[in-house]
């Protein structure tokens, strides 16, 4: 509850701060106060001290494992902000409305990460894409941002119709929007019931862009600000998983059964098409579009396999992909080249950058010693251990074997190439915080009980 | 009457407004047969919400009346939405003077 407040509030917050304020500095470092604040209630919380005393009559419920995502999604918030604050000023001239509607996406985050009634489900996603479908279009002269903007809300809305129509349906079957009644004695499959989660699953699957409902992906990832699609890609993706998770864990725990074969059929098909298509990709910043989607793949395992090792799986892996991801994008968003020749020759130039990125593409590329890693190994493990789905777990691995072929392309760019000189400024603190974030990957990588851990005790 | 007039109505609504958004071009459109499958949906949800309260009623006053007030959530989410849809429709028209949504595939290259 502490995060959900603070969030909302800090939002109108930041709303003001930009008539108090014309200095940009000030600005962010409100911002930055907040997500700080942010973090630290959110831990207090994990330790047991509510601020709020809120009767929410059984429609929320902080658990460990919400609470835990909550904590890193606002961290990722942090390193965002820290990494490319600067750069969000140069979209547009409304900085402080931009971080006010980032506060109020991390609202929407914390609901969808904690809710047990499908109104907060509901609500939650719809308090998380609102934003976002401004933020994806705050570039208003330029006509790809406009149409990334339209795409994705007319998907966006038409993706909430469906989800709607699935909650009335369970709805009408079971007489509570409650996932604690839902999920008692859902053992059989009546007609009402199977629509109703197909369409639930249909419009989640919609969310996180898992194939076939991933064509909007690449457009709108492309489309929009190079700063917001790597919010987009990482910290929102992050939170549909476990809000999907969450339905699908807590509420239809029961007909598993029913519905295994068809998510392992979408996470195949997503394995699959992302990764083979992002192979013939010219340009870094959609190569990255659709590598968001194959990493989405990987996360549906912990849906297929639906045990402990998958859900505690799922939490690392949303650290590891949203750090390293955000990495990348910080050092996309330097570039003015976007093209994989953009890339030639930057070792010789920016070292530390190239190293850096180099560190994160290793980690999306699941390269032993990196955080990303230990995450597909969670994932691949929950799925063993499931014992149904042994397909899947060779199409995964043969797929990520793909995926090192452009991740890597990158790096030989990087380092193997010779290239003009793009001219690249970066701060030296920006290179500072590169290393830290890479040394924060190397360290999951690691030590992943670290952040395990914290699910079953804190401190 | 029987709920299940209700719940074809609804669907007929909602598979109306499906196909407007797969087989029309103009962006408004589009959107209104968007709006077309919230209505659907809340057409079904107070008629599931009366026919939950007639079940239960006996045992509890208040049975199904959650199902009336998701109705007012969507609504407000409903016109949050169009708010924001409008603006962004509005923002395109602008730029390209026309609300064609076949004018939407530079971003296939």
């Amino acid at each position: 509850m502490n995060a959900i407040v603070i969030s909302a509030i800090w939002g109108v917050v930041m709303m003001f701060s930009g008539i108090f304020s014309k200095n940009n500095a000030v600005i962010r470092g409100t911002a930055l106060t907040g997500l700080a604040l942010l973090i630290v209630v959110n831990i207090l919380e994990m330790g047991g001290t509510h601020l709020f005393k809120v009767n929410v009559h059984g429609m929320l419920s902080f658990d460990s494992f919400s609470l835990l995502f909550n904590t890193i999604a606002f961290g990722s918030t942090f390193l965002y902000s820290l990494l490319s604050g600067r750069d969000m000023e140069k979209v547009g001239r409304s900085t402080p409305d931009y971080f006010a509607l980032i506060f109020f996406i991390l609202c929407g985050v914390s609901i969808s990460s904690s809710f047990n009634t499908l109104l907060m489900l509901f609500l939650g996603i719809e308090i998380m894409s609102i934003p976002l479908y401004i933020l994806t279009g705050t570039d208003k002269r330029n006509l790809k941002s406009n149409e990334a903007s339209l795409k994705y809300f007319l998907m966006g809305s038409f993706s909430t119709g469906l989800m709607l129509m699935g909650i009335t349906l369970i709805y009408g079957a079971k007489g509570s929007f409650n996932l604690n009644i839902i999920s008692l004695g859902t053992g059989e499959l009546t007609p009402m019931i199977g629509a109703g989660l197909l369409l639930l699953l249909f419009s989640m699957a919609f969310k996180v862009s898992a194939a076939p409902f991933h064509f909007w992906t690449p457009d709108v990832y492309d489309g929009a600000p190079t700063v917001f699609t790597s919010f987009m890609a990482t910290i929102i993706k992050a939170a549909a998983f476990i809000a999907f998770l969450r339905l699908f864990d807590d509420g239809f725990g029961e007909l598993h059964p029913h519905w295994q074969l068809v998510v392992a059929v979408i996470t195949a098909a997503t394995l699959i098409i992302g990764n083979i298509t992002a192979v013939f990709q010219q340009s870094v910043k959609r190569m990255l579009a659709y590598s968001s989607i194959a990493q989405a793949g990987f996360m549906m395992f912990a849906l297929v396999a639906l045990n402990g090792v998958g859900k505690q799986g799922l939490i690392f892996y949303t650290a590891a992909y949203s750090i390293a991801t955000i990495g990348v994008f910080a050092v996309l968003i330097k570039m003015k080249d976007y093209t994989f020749e953009g890339f030639n020759g930057l070792a010789k130039r920016q070292p530390v950058l190239a190293a850096a990125a180099t560190v994160f593409l290793l980690s999306l590329a699941g390269i032993p010693a990196t955080a990303g890693f230990m995450a597909k190994f969670y994932m691949l493990t929950a799925a063993v251990n499931d014992g149904h789905v042994m397909w899947l777990v060779i199409v995964g691995v043969l797929c990520a074997a793909i995926s090192v072929y452009y991740y890597f392309r990158v790096i030989q760019a990087m380092y193997f190439k010779d290239g003009d000189a793009q001219e690249v400024q970066v701060s030296p603190v920006f290179k500072g915080l590169l290393v830290i974030i890479a040394a924060i990957v190397v360290l999951l990588g690691i030590f992943p009980q670290w952040l395990i851990d914290k699910l079953y005790y804190f401190l | 009457m029987n709920i299940e007039y209700y719940i074809v109505l609804s669907i007929a609504l909602f598979c109306i407004g499906i196909t407007g958004v797969l087989t029309r071009r103009n962006a408004i459109i589009i959107f209104m047969c968007i709006e077309l499958m919230l209505n659907a949906v809340n057409l079904l949800l107070v008629a599931f919400s009366k026919m939950h309260h007639l079940k239960g009623v006996a045992a509890n006053p208040t049975a199904g009346i959650d199902g009336q007030l998701f109705v007012f959530f969507i609504m407000v989410v409903a016109a949050a939405e169009v708010s924001v849809g409008l603006a962004i429709i509005v923002m395109m028209y602008r730029n390209v003077h026309s609300v064609d949504v076949n004018f939407l595939n530079r971003l296939k290259h």
